[in-house]
C-alpha cells in the first residue's frame, strides 16, 4: 500500500467509536462519583447579604455545601486574568463563588456535592441567598454612558483603550475625494458546542496525586491553574480532555469556577466528584462573544480605493476579563483583510457590562471586523456607483507583495505580516464559482416570476497558527505500532486522522499503525491549546519534526543492522530498506527492539536485543554518549509569527416581498488554508463554519433584558439552525503554501464563518435596495426595515437594479436619523459622503475635487 | 427526605435489564447512569437538540422527556444497539463514516437513531424527506451537508445489502 497519506481525503479514524456509542466524554466519566451543583445569582447585579443554609440540611445524600467563606488560600483568591495586556489597565476577574457582589445573572454562589445530581440540585434550591439589588449596566450604550459602574473601582466602566495607529489616518481621510461615515453593529452570539462544559476529578489520598478530566481545549494549562489554585506540585497533577462534544473557543477559558471548585472538593472529601454543565448553565455561566458597534469613517479615491480608515470600536466584555481583550484586538487588526488600506487608525475602548464573560467564539473577533471593511466596500461601491466586486480588486494585495506588512502588532505580539497567498485569485474563482457577472440575468428572471433575490461577496484573511509553540512526540515500539502524542487538545477536527497522516507519511508507516493521543497531560506536558486555527499548523509541523527525528535513528540504527549507510536506506509500510532493493531489509518494530539494548527478555523479539544477542562492539557503551534508548523523538515547533489563511464567500439569497424572511440560496467558498492535511476534514470545518456564519448572521443572539436577565436561555428561545436552515456550501480550494512551516500549511478551523455575515448583509441589501449595517437579521428586522428606511419607500420595491446602485441609493441617502436617537443601536443608517467635491447626488459621490472636504453633518444630505 | 424508588424493568439492546430507580428519574438518566449506557448524550435536557433520542419499540423518542418508570415493560435501542451481532456497523453508522457525517460526535447517536427509524419506514426517501427527517436534531459542527449525504448513502446501502 502507498505511504502517501499527507494530502489524502481519507474517512476518519475517530469515527467507529464514536459511531458505536463508545465514545467518552466527561458525563459517560466517573460512575458513582459525587456531583456537584452551584447556586448561581438570578440578578445581574447585587450585593450578597447573606447565605442560608439550614433548609438544604435536610435533603438526604447531602454531602457538603461551600461558599466563599469556606474557601482556603488562593482558591478563595479571584480567578487569574489569563491574557495581560498593558492596554487592559482595569483588567478584573471573579471568585470562584461569589465573595461579596455578583456581576452576572449565573454567577456562582455556592457549591453543593451530594450522591447524585438530582439531590445536589435538590439542595440547590433549598440554599436562600440574599441579595440586595444594584443597578445593572446592560448593553454596549449604557455601559459607555457609565451612569453606573460594574466595577466601582473602574471608572467609565472602560476595561482597556486600545489603540492600532499605522500612518495618519485622520489626515488621509481629510484629504480623500470622498468619505463616508456610518456605525455598524453585530450582537452577541455565542460557541454553545452541544455537550457543555464538566469537570471530574479523583484525588488519590495514598500518592498525594490529583486527576481532572475536563472538557477544555487547553489541558496543560488547566493543570497548571489547578497546581497553582490547590498549591500542589504540576508532577502531581494530571488533565486529561477526554473526548470533547465541540468548543468552538469557549472551552479554552480556564480555570472556570469550576474547574478549580470540583478538584478542591475531591481533594478534601477524599471522593471522587464529578459536575456536568446543563444547558442553562451554559447559557448564562460559561461565555459569549461577538457583540460590539463600530463607527467607521472611511476616505476613497473615485477608483473605490481606500485613502484612510478610522474605526471606533465599542467592545462589550461582560462583568470581567478572563480572557484579557483578544477579541477587540484581532477585529482591530483582522479588519483589514486582504487590502492594502492607505492609512488606518482603530481606537477599542472595552466595556464592562453586567452580562455574562466574552471571550473567543470561532471566528474570535474576525466576524465582526470583516463585517466592518465589507460593509464599507460596498458602501464605496454603491457611493460611486461601482461594482462590488470591482472595488474590491481595486484594494488588494497583489501576489508579488508577499510578505505584506500591515504595519500593525497582531494577538500574537508579533507584527502583522501576511506570509502568503494570492488574493485576486480567490475573487476569480468565487465570482465564477456564484457567476457573480451573471447575476443581472438571473435577478431579472427572477423578478418577473415575482421573485426577489440578490448576491453578495465579502473576503477576510485569517491569522492563524499563533505561537507560541506545541510539542509532539513519537514512538515506535517492538511491535512496529507507531504513538503519536500532542498536548493540545481535540474536540471534532479529527485530529486522530489527520496527524496520523502526517506521522504515516514523515515515517512511511502505513496509517494503520499510528495511534494520536490529544490532550493528556500524561503523555505530552507542555501545550499551549486549541484555538486560533492552530492545531494543524502548530501541533501538525511538531510531530512532523518528531517524526522526522525518529525516521533519522531508525535509519542509523537500521543501518548499523543492514551495513549499509544510512543516506542509502528507506523506509516503506514499516520495513527500513535499501533504496531499490526491497530484500535488504528490517522492519520498524526490530529496529524498536534494537534502539533498546535489553538485560531481560520477556519474548522472542526482546531477546534479539539482549546483551548476549547484539553485536555492538564491546568496546563501545550500549547506548552511545549523546544517544537515548528507545526508538521515539520529541520536538516543538515555534513560528516566529502567525500564518495568514485567506478565502472569499458569495452568496445569493432571496427575500420574501410579504413576510421579509430570507432564505440562502447558494453559497460559495473560496479557501486558501495552504496545504491541505485532509481535504475531507477541511470541507467539513467549512460547513460547520459556515453554518455557525449563518447562524450568526440570521438567527442567534442573546436577548438580555434591561435587567440583566438573559430571556432566551435555552434552545426553545436561541434559535440555534437545524439542517432547514443551513445552505449547502459550494467550495473550491487553492493551495499558497506557506513559507513558515515544514509542511506549508495555514490553518483551516475558524475560516467558514468569518465573513459570513458580512455577505449576507451584502446579498441581503442587493436584493432589499435597504442599508444593512445590524446583524443578526430576522425576518421581522427586515420588515422593520422595510418599514422605517425612507429609501425603501422611494425605491418602491428595492429590488435591485444591478451592481449595488439601487442598494446606494438606499445606503448612500440613508435615513437621516442621529445615532444619537438610536437607543437601539447600530440601526442608525447611512450618512451621505462628507467630502462632496460636488453637489451630492445620492447615488454618486461626483467628480473628486481635491482640497474641498466641506463636512457636511450627517444626515443633511 | 428519602425518595421512594421503583423496580424498572425494561428490554434494552435485546437485553433484559432492570434497575430501581426514583420515579423522577429520566430514561436518559436511566440509560447513561444506571445502565452504564453512556452513547445516548444529553444536550439540552428539554427536547430540542434531539441528542438523547433512542428508539422506544422502535420509534425515536427523547430519552430525556421520559421519566424511565414510564418505559417499564418496553423495548429500548440505544446507539450501542444499532450495530450488527457481530459488531459491524449498521449501513447509517457505515454513511456517518464515509460521508465525514460527523465531527466530535456527541449529537450523533440522537441523528443515527432518528435516521435509522426513518429509512426502515422509508428506505428510499427524496432529498425533502430527508431533510424532514433530520430537522428535529441539533449538530454544532458539520453544517449538516454531511448528514443529509450520509443518510443517502445509508438508504444506497442498505438497498445494495
Amino acid at each position: 500500500m502507498s505511504t502517501r497519506m499527507f494530502g489524502e481525503p481519507i474517512a476518519r479514524r475517530e469515527d467507529p467509536r464514536l459511531l458505536t456509542g463508545q465514545g467518552r466524554f466527561l458525563d459517560d466519566l466517573g460512575r458513582g462519583a459525587l456531583a456537584a451543583a452551584f447556586v448561581r445569582s438570578p440578578h445581574a447585579h447585587a450585593r450578597v447579604t447573606g447565605i442560608d443554609v439550614a433548609d438544604a440540611l435536610d435533603v438526604d445524600g447531602l454531602v457538603a455545601i461551600y461558599t466563599w467563606d469556606d474557601l482556603p488560600g488562593r482558591v478563595a483568591e479571584p480567578l487569574p486574568l489569563l491574557i495581560p495586556h498593558p492596554a487592559l489597565t482595569h483588567g478584573r476577574t471573579g471568585y470562584a463563588l461569589a465573595r461579596d457582589v455578583v456581576r452576572h445573572v449565573g454567577e456562582p454562589v455556592a457549591m453543593v456535592v451530594a450522591a447524585d445530581r438530582y439531590l445536589a440540585e435538590d439542595a440547590a434550591e433549598r440554599v436562600r441567598v440574599g441579595y440586595e439589588p444594584l443597578p445593572a449596566v446592560v448593553g454596549i450604550e449604557n455601559a459607555e454612558r457609565a451612569r453606573d459602574l460594574v466595577h466601582p473601582d473602574v471608572p467609565g466602566n472602560v476595561g482597556a483603550v486600545l489603540l492600532q495607529e499605522n500612518g495618519d489616518a485622520p489626515a488621509a481621510i481629510a484629504d480623500a475625494p470622498h468619505v463616508l461615515e456610518f456605525r455598524l453593529s453585530i450582537e452577541r452570539s455565542a460557541s454553545t458546542p452541544l455537550e457543555g462544559r464538566g469537570v471530574y476529578a479523583r484525588w488519590d489520598a495514598d500518592d498525594g496525586s490529583l486527576r481532572v478530566y475536563s472538557s477544555t481545549q487547553a489541558s496543560t494549562s488547566v493543570r497548571a491553574a489547578i497546581a497553582a489554585k490547590l498549591d500542589l506540585p504540576p508532577g502531581k497533577v494530571e488533565v486529561v480532555a477526554p473526548d470533547v462534544g465541540g468548543g468552538f473557543g469557549v472551552k479554552i477559558v480556564h480555570p472556570w469556577p469550576e474547574e478549580v471548585l470540583v478538584p478542591w472538593a475531591a481533594r478534601l472529601l477524599g471522593r471522587e466528584v464529578k459536575w456536568a454543565e446543563d444547558r442553562r448553565e451554559h447559557f448564562v455561566a460559561s461565555a459569549h462573544e461577538r457583540g460590539q458597534l463600530h463607527d467607521v469613517r472611511v476616505g476613497f479615491d473615485g477608483a473605490g480605493r481606500v485613502l484612510g480608515l478610522d474605526v471606533r470600536i465599542l467592545h462589550d466584555h461582560g462583568a470581567y476579563t478572563p480572557y484579557g481583550i483578544i477579541i477587540p484586538i484581532v477585529t482591530s487588526t483582522q479588519l483589514l483583510g486582504p487590502y492594502r488600506i492607505g492609512a488606518y487608525r482603530a481606537e477599542v475602548r472595552s466595556l464592562y457590562t453586567n452580562t455574562l464573560i466574552v471571550t473567543p467564539y470561532r471566528g474570535a473577533g474576525r466576524p465582526q471586523g470583516v463585517f466592518c471593511m465589507e460593509r464599507t466596500m460596498d458602501r464605496i461601491a454603491a457611493h460611486l456607483g461601482l461594482d462590488r466586486a470591482d472595488v474590491r480588486a481595486a484594494n488588494l494585495i497583489q501576489p508579488d507583495e508577499f510578505p505584506y506588512d500591515q504595519g500593525l502588532t497582531f494577538q500574537d505580539g508579533r507584527p502583522l505580516v501576511y506570509d502568503s497567498g494570492d488574493y485576486p485569485e480567490l475573487l476569480r474563482r468565487v465570482r465564477d464559482l456564484i457567476g457573480w457577472d451573471a447575476f443581472e440575468g438571473e435577478r431579472r428572471a427572477a423578478a418577473a416570476r415575482g421573485r426577489r433575490i440578490g448576491i453578495g461577496l465579502g473576503c477576510y484573511v485569517e491569522g492563524t497558527g499563533v505561537g507560541p509553540y506545541e510539542g509532539g512526540h513519537v514512538e515506535i515500539d517492538s511491535a512496529g505500532r507507531v504513538h503519536v502524542s500532542t498536548g493540545l487538545t481535540s474536540q471534532g477536527q479529527g485530529h486522530q486522522t489527520a496527524f496520523a497522516q502526517i506521522a504515516a507519511a514523515e515515517l512511511g508507516v502505513p496509517i494503520e499503525s499510528v495511534r494520536v493521543t490529544t490532550g493528556d497531560t500524561r503523555r505530552f506536558g507542555y501545550a499551549v491549546g486549541t484555538f486560533a486555527s492552530r492545531a494543524a499548523v502548530m501541533s501538525g509541523n511538531a510531530i512532523a519534526l518528531a517524526c522526522r527525528k525518529v525516521r533519522a535513528k531508525a535509519l542509523r540504527i537500521a543501518a548499523e543492522a543492514l551495513e549499509a549507510d544510512p543516506r542509502d536506506l528507506d523506509v516503506t509500510d514499516g520495513v527500513v530498506h535499501v533504496r531499490g532493493d526491497r530484500s535488504a531489509a528490517v522492519p520498524l518494530a526490530t529496529v524498536a527492539v534494537l534502539s533498546n539494548p535489553l538485560r531481560y527478555a520477556f519474548d522472542a523479539q526482546t531477546a534479539a536485543a539482549t546483551q548476549f544477542a547484539t553485536g555492538r562492539p564491546p568496546s563501545e557503551p550500549p547506548v552511545a554518549p549523546g544517544d537515548e534508548p528507545g526508538l521515539e523523538g520529541r520536538d516543538y515547533y515555534s513560528p516566529v509569527r502567525s500564518t495568514f489563511a485567506a478565502g472569499a464567500h458569495a452568496a445569493i439569497v432571496e427575500t420574501d416581498p410579504d413576510t421579509a424572511e430570507i432564505r440562502i440560496l447558494r453559497y460559495a467558498v473560496v479557501h486558501d488554508c495552504g496545504r491541505l492535511v485532509n481535504p475531507r476534514i477541511v470541507e467539513g470545518q467549512i460547513h460547520g463554519g459556515v453554518a455557525q456564519g449563518v447562524a450568526g448572521a440570521l438567527y442567534e443572539r442573546m436577548a438580555y433584558d434591561a435587567s440583566g436577565q438573559l430571556l432566551n436561555a435555552s434552545f426553545m428561545d436561541f434559535l440555534m439552525p437545524y439542517a432547514t436552515e443551513v445552505p449547502a456550501v459550494e467550495i473550491d480550494h487553492l493551495e499558497t503554501p506557506s513559507p513558515l512551516n515544514p509542511l506549508g500549511i495555514k490553518g483551516a478551523g475558524e475560516a467558514g464563518v468569518i465573513p459570513v455575515s458580512a455577505v449576507i448583509a451584502s446579498a441581503v441589501e442587493d436584493a432589499e435596495g435597504i442599508g444593512i449595517d445590524a446583524m443578526p437579521l430576522s425576518p421581522d428586522a427586515l420588515f422593520h426595515l422595510r418599514r422605517t428606511s425612507a429609501a425603501w419607500s422611494a425605491a418602491g420595491t428595492g429590488a435591485g437594479t444591478g451592481a449595488g446602485a439601487e442598494a446606494g441609493s438606499a445606503a448612500g441617502a440613508g435615513a437621516g436619523r442621529r445615532r444619537e436617537d438610536d437607543d437601539a443601536g447600530g440601526v442608525a443608517r447611512g450618512a451621505g459622503d462628507l467630502n462632496p467635491a460636488s453637489p451630492p447626488d445620492p447615488s454618486r459621490g461626483g467628480e473628486p475635487r481635491p482640497g474641498q472636504p466641506g463636512i457636511v453633518p450627517e444626515g443633511e444630505l | 427526605m428519602t425518595e421512594e424508588t421503583f423496580e424498572i424493568v425494561l428490554t434494552v439492546n435485546g437485553v433484559h435489564r432492570a434497575a430501581r430507580a426514583p420515579a423522577r428519574r429520566l430514561l436518559s438518566d436511566l440509560l447513561r447512569h444506571d445502565l452504564g449506557l453512556t452513547g445516548t448524550h444529553v444536550g439540552c435536557e428539554h427536547g430540542v437538540c434531539g441528542c438523547c433520542t433512542v428508539l422506544l419499540d422502535g420509534e425515536p423518542v427523547r430519552s430525556c422527556l421520559m421519566f424511565a418508570v414510564t418505559a417499564s415493560g418496553r423495548a429500548v435501542t440505544t446507539v450501542e444497539g444499532l450495530a450488527g451481532p457481530d459488531g459491524r456497523m449498521s449501513p447509517v453508522q457505515q454513511a456517518f463514516q464515509d460521508c465525514h457525517g460527523l465531527q466530535c460526535g456527541f449529537c450523533t447517536p440522537g441523528f443515527l437513531c432518528t435516521i435509522t427509524a426513518f429509512l426502515r419506514d422509508t428506505p428510499r426517501p427524496t432529498d425533502e424527506e430527508i431533510l424532514e427527517a433530520v430537522s428535529g436534531n441539533l449538530c454544532r459542527c458539520t453544517g449538516y451537508q454531511n448528514i443529509l449525504r450520509s443518510v443517502r448513502r445509508a438508504s444506497d446501502l442498505m438497498e445494495e445489502s
